[in-house]
């Protein structure tokens, strides 16, 4: 299945230039804190300085005496304001322990950063002075920082759940009872490994902000936000302050960046909307940079342990999986689901038996509540099981790159299904892997590496590499059932040709710079025969587009890309009636190409889709019974997730003497299918690349033992910069996805999914011979150092 | 991220400017690339009520030849340290160092003045210029005065400036041909140094300090001394972190700080050796 022409056709394929670039780039484009709202308040938010604590008393007399200040409420205060608490939409268990959350605590704060009371005031620095004038006097009760400790119940967070588990979900295959047991107990060969999931912050470029602007009259309002999801967004601001759905409009303008973390419902936008409601005035928030790193929701956050069982060949028989889950002081919109998204991806792109035990416990501590980020839930699967098999390799004294081979899912087993039942679309993980190892000169390097890496040396070389396969195209909404999530997974499309031959795409995918607007004009060009230019999006407001689910988990394209080439279909087959009228033949005797109908044999009997346009417009002609206009509406459910998968190989220098990690060289082949813009498909991965290097060897959200947030700026949180990215070198092969029109696959994620993992392995590999086994992420110069000084202490403990 | 309220005045000259500090009294503060200042105050961790912009005083932006030394305003720009000839030909470890401060945008807008007045332990400035034996002239309402950099820098963020003095020239020993290193040890290019060495050597002589091993920057004097008396690079650079009083942080422990300023300083004597 795999294809060698990745141009499909003249625009599908091209590296078009992004026509969202020129507004980005020069500053023009408008964000949401950018919008001119002449008499709107500013809200500022009084965040608690305490990880766990209660609230005895807040004193907001002297805020409210502060100039500019108009309102100053407390979590009592507002109360009444709110019909249900912050909507949780993935209840993974029927037994899941959920506390109530508003969006400002009353009675008792669970995390730093979380709300007890706010300002409104007629500037923003006016309502911030204000903040350091209310006086919450609070009862420190001990912080939960440590996962284990928070199972352990030692204090418990939330008093009314009486402890601090939320759920246990398990992934146990019917009619396989004992199986499991039974491959350990006749394994060759069994690894068993503790791995730490560190939690990072998101750092959109764009930190949140949220402007809630009433109506004249009646109680309409519209809700502008820095989200990801404006759709989801409307139904549950109606829902929680009870305003009637009809009546609530989101509107997303320009977002920078969200990587997951605004797909979410924040406490600042149901805020602005119950006071804007209450105020009868425009109310507006902007984050903080300081502020967002903990108010805004963390990603990660997990200990996994991993247990794999292989026969002699090295050939996987059994994968066991226990998982904690950090869900933060409270849940947020899909908190409990994230770690469940990667519950079928450990096993990775081998081909496992059904011998496969999950189970996942979601805790609480006194944190940042955890939610999505980039990957969600496949990342931290694919760096367990990658790392996993580099153990094993390990284990059985084979090149990792081996041990993988003997394992993949081959090429002709696809669609394939899976242990778990699910079927995975297309694949050819052989000739990923190939082709990376090929551009890394694999063997190369560890012929180099023998060769460095003698006693003694200094500086060592190491090579990792990992093979990914992702679940996207979220989702087909029966599996959404399944799994217990209240949504579904389709995605909504019109395709609206105007009179002058100009089209109107309506998208229900909410980008936030993943450049739908020129990826669907080029899909949209591609189906009609005309100029992507010729194309306009409408996007990302509820009004212009009532239907859609948003954008995240890679599923735009092979969910909201196909709604529109459906639709496009759609109208077409319309047009062609018109055309079959007006040329006087029968449809089935009309080709449609380069954009015009003509009769088979008789090209000069022809009718350009233009002139369908205007006659559909002016409906002077139509065939009896015929709408006017060309238009055409789509809800697509995919019947399956899609299935990107590649290979990442990873070359590092780590210097022994100071613990510092060089990436000489770093090679990702990316399969996500047919590319319908190599140059969209080669940002999205050099982004979610570096993103996932960021995982592997600079970021962490570092905590003290209070539950303080230690690096809150980003001067202590090191997201890296351009001058600290290696270079990545980019290949891909191109499998169609077969369950789709398009033979597309998405591409957002994928990056991150196989950085850290190709990362770690590398590092590890390096230091192997001074008998590191593992090294914690971020693979800091001071953790490796103290991972070799530990290694190095243990032998020579063991020779004495 | 928004500072307190202050006022703002703006300097055209230095004496204007230490009678408009003194005018000011201790709430006052000078305000040169304001890239140590204004971050402070941002985060509300200073709340000056003035600020006296020095800024635009032009005629303290110079390097200048001086025969046995290089004399550099106060307001220079670590840009134009880093690629000034004069320097380059005849200090070029301070050069060198100045181009390792931050991105190009700190290097624009921050000075070298602002940068030793600041005495932050942690910035590549003050210990290079303390390795090169550099002596500060500091103007104050009664006239001018020399601070050597070994006395200079007191405590943590604290100088030997008082508070209506200010610094207008830096004054560099030409290093005559002797051989340099930098070492800025750090996880990203644009960050401060969790360990920094600066380091030079002629036969017998040489000086080494460090970057972020204490409350100040530190002399390793010890390192110096066995160097004199003969010891072998290697040898004399365990004696590092003799006068450090290394402290913890995200980056690094106190005990991984030592072995850092260790393996920097040899290599930092290796180089300079060369
Ligand atoms: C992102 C970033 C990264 C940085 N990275 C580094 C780095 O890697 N290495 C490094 O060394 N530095 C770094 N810096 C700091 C930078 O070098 C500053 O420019 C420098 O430390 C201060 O110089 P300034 O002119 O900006 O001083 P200002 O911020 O204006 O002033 C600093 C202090 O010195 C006082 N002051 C200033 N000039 C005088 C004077 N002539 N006489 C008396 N008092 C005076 C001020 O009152 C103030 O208290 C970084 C800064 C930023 C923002």
């Amino acid at each position: 299945m795999t294809v060698t022409d990745d141009r499909p056709s003249a625009v599908l394929g091209t590296r078009l230039l992004r026509r969202e670039d020129p507004a980005l780039l020069t500053g023009e484009a408008k964000y949401t804190n950018d919008l001119d709202l002449p008499g709107a308040l500013h809200l500022a938010v009084l965040r608690s300085p305490y990880a766990h604590a209660r609230i005895v008393s807040v004193d907001l007399s002297a805020a409210q005496a502060s100039p500019g200040v108009v309102a100053v409420y407390s979590g009592a205060d507002l109360a009444g304001e709110w019909a249900s608490p912050m909507p949780s939409a993935w209840a993974v268990t029927a037994d899941m322990k959920n506390p109530a959350h508003y969006p400002l605590a009353s009675s008792k704060v669970c995390y730093v950063g979380d709300g007890v009371a706010c300002v409104l005031a007629t500037s923003d620095v006016a309502a911030r002075d204000a903040l350091e004038l209310i006086d919450v006097r609070y009862e420190p009760l001990p912080a939960v920082v440590d996962l284990e400790d928070a199972l352990s119940d030692r204090v418990v967070i939330h008093d009314e759940l009486s402890t601090n588990s939320s759920y246990t979900w398990d992934l146990k295959i019917e009619g396989t009872e004992g199986q499991v047991e039974q491959a350990f107990a006749d394994a060759a060969f069994t690894v068993k490994e503790r791995y730490v999931q560190q939690r990072l912050i998101p750092m959109a470029m764009e930190p949140r902000a949220v402007a809630a602007v009433p109506q004249p009259f009646g109680g309409d309002m519209v809700l502008y936000s820095a989200t990801q999801i404006p759709h989801i967004l409307k139904v549950m601001t109606a829902l929680t302050l009870g305003i009637p759905e009809h009546q609530m409009r989101v509107i997303a303008p320009s977002v920078g960046g969200g990587f997951g973390s605004k797909l979410d419902v924040y406490a600042e936008e149901l805020l602005c909307v119950a006071l804007a409601r209450k105020h009868r005035v425009p109310v507006r928030w902007n984050e903080e940079r300081g502020e967002g790193t903990v108010a805004t929701t963390h990603g990660r956050g997990q200990i996994q342990h991993v247990e794999l069982a292989a026969d002699a060949d090295g050939k996987l028989t059994a994968v066991r999986i226990r998982l904690l889950a950090d869900m933060g002081g409270y849940q947020q919109l899909i908190t409990a689901g994230i770690p469940i998204l990667g519950a079928f991806l450990y096993a990775g792109v081998y081909d496992l038996p059904q011998a496969y035990d999950f189970s996942c416990t979601g805790v609480y501590t006194t944190l940042t509540p955890t939610d999505a980020y980039r990957g969600a839930g496949r990342p931290e699967a694919t760096y367990a099981i990658e790392r996993a098999m580099d153990a094993l390799a390990d284990q059985m004294g084979i090149d990792p790159m081996d041990l993988r081979k003997r394992n993949f899912i081959r090429k002709e087993q696809f669609p394939y299904t899976a242990f778990t039942g699910l079927v995975y679309d297309s694949g050819d993980h052989l000739a990923a892997a190939e082709m990376a190892a090929e551009m890394a000169d694999y063997d190369g390097t560890r012929a180099r590496q023998k060769a460095q890496n003698v006693p003694g040396a200094k500086k060592l070389l190491g090579i990792g590499q990992a093979s990914y396969f992702e679940m996207c195209g979220l989702a087909p909404s029966r599996v959404l059932a399944s799994l217990n999530y209240s949504a579904g997974g389709w995605e909504a499309a019109t395709v609206r040709i105007l009179p002058t031959n100009k089209v109107q795409v309506v998208t229900g995918t909410a980008p936030h710079g993943q450049g739908h607007e020129t990826a669907w004009s080029m899909i949209v060009a591609d189906k009609l025969g005309i100029a992507p230019g010729d194309v306009d999006v409408l996007h990302s407001d509820t009004a212009l587009a009532p239907l859609g689910l948003d954008t995240y988990g890679s599923r735009s394209l092979p969910v909201g890309g196909v709604a529109i080439a459906i639709a496009c279909d759609k109208v077409i087959d319309k047009a062609k009636k018109i055309a079959a009228h007006q040329l006087e033949a029968n449809e089935d005797d009309l080709d449609f190409t380069g954009g015009a109908f003509t009769v088979k044999g008789s090209p000069d009997r022809t009718m350009p889709l233009a002139a369908i346009a205007f006659e559909a417009f002016t409906a002077h002609n139509l065939p009896d019974g015929l709408e006017p206009n060309l238009e055409a509406q789509v809800t697509y459910d995919p019947p399956n997730f899609s299935w990107p998968f590649g290979t990442h190989i990873c070359t590092v220098e780590v210097d022994t003497e100071t613990g510092q990690v060089d990436v000489l060289q770093y090679v990702a082949v990316d399969d996500c299918g047919v590319q319908v813009n190599p140059l969209i498909v080669e940002g999205q991965v050099h982004g979610g690349v570096i993103q996932g290097l960021a995982q592997a060897l600079y970021e962490e959200a570092a905590y003290d033992t209070d539950g303080n947030l230690k690096n809150a700026s980003l001067a202590e949180y090191l997201v890296p910069a351009a001058s600290d990215v290696p270079p990545i070198t980019l290949g891909h092969t191109v499998t169609p996805s077969p369950t789709n029109q398009l033979g597309v696959k998405g591409i957002g994620e994928a990056g991150t999914i196989g950085a850290a993992p190709a990362v770690i392995n590398a590092v590890v590999d390096a230091l192997s011979g001074l008998g590191v086994t593992d090294v914690p992420m971020p693979a800091s110069p001071h953790n490796v150092w103290k991972a070799i000084q530990a290694a190095t202490n243990n032998s020579q403990g063991a020779s004495k | 991220m928004i500072p307190a309220a202050f006022d703002y005045v703006r300097a055209g000259s230095a004496a204007e400017a230490i009678s408009l500090i003194g005018q000011h009294g201790d709430e006052a503060k000078f305000l040169a690339g304001g890239h140590s200042l204004l971050p402070l105050m941002k985060l509300r961790l200073a709340a000056p009520s003035v600020l006296v912009d020095i800024g635009r005083v032009s005629d303290l932006s110079y390097i200048k030849d001086a025969g046995d030394h290089i004399a550099i305003g106060a307001l220079t720009r670590h840009m134009d340290v880093e690629t000034s000839a004069v320097l380059q030909e005849h200090v070029p470890l301070l050069a060198h160092a100045a181009g390792h401060v931050g991105d190009p945008q700190v290097r624009h807008r921050g000075t070298i003045g602002g940068s030793i007045a600041h005495a932050d332990p942690a910035s590549d400035l003050p210990a290079t210029t303390l390795a090169l034996g550099a002596t500060y002239i500091a103007q104050g309402p009664n006239g001018t005065r020399e601070i050597a950099a070994a006395d200079f820098y007191q405590g943590f963020l604290e100088s030997a400036l008082a508070a209506d003095e200010m610094l207008t020239e830096i004054r560099v020993p030409k290093m005559q041909g002797a051989g340099w290193s930098f070492q800025k040890f750090n996880r990203r290019a644009q960050d401060w140094a969790i360990v920094g060495v600066a380091a030079w050597r002629r036969n017998g002589d040489s000086g080494v300090a460090l970057v972020n091993m204490g409350s100040t920057p530190i002399l390793a004097t010890s390192v110096s001394g066995a160097l004199a008396q003969g010891a072998s690079v290697s040898d004399a650079a365990q004696l590092a972190a003799e006068e450090a009083e290394p402290q913890s942080d995200l980056n690094a422990s106190p005990e991984y700080r030592v072995h850092l300023a260790k393996v920097l300083v040899r290599r930092a004597l290796e180089a300079a050796s060369a």
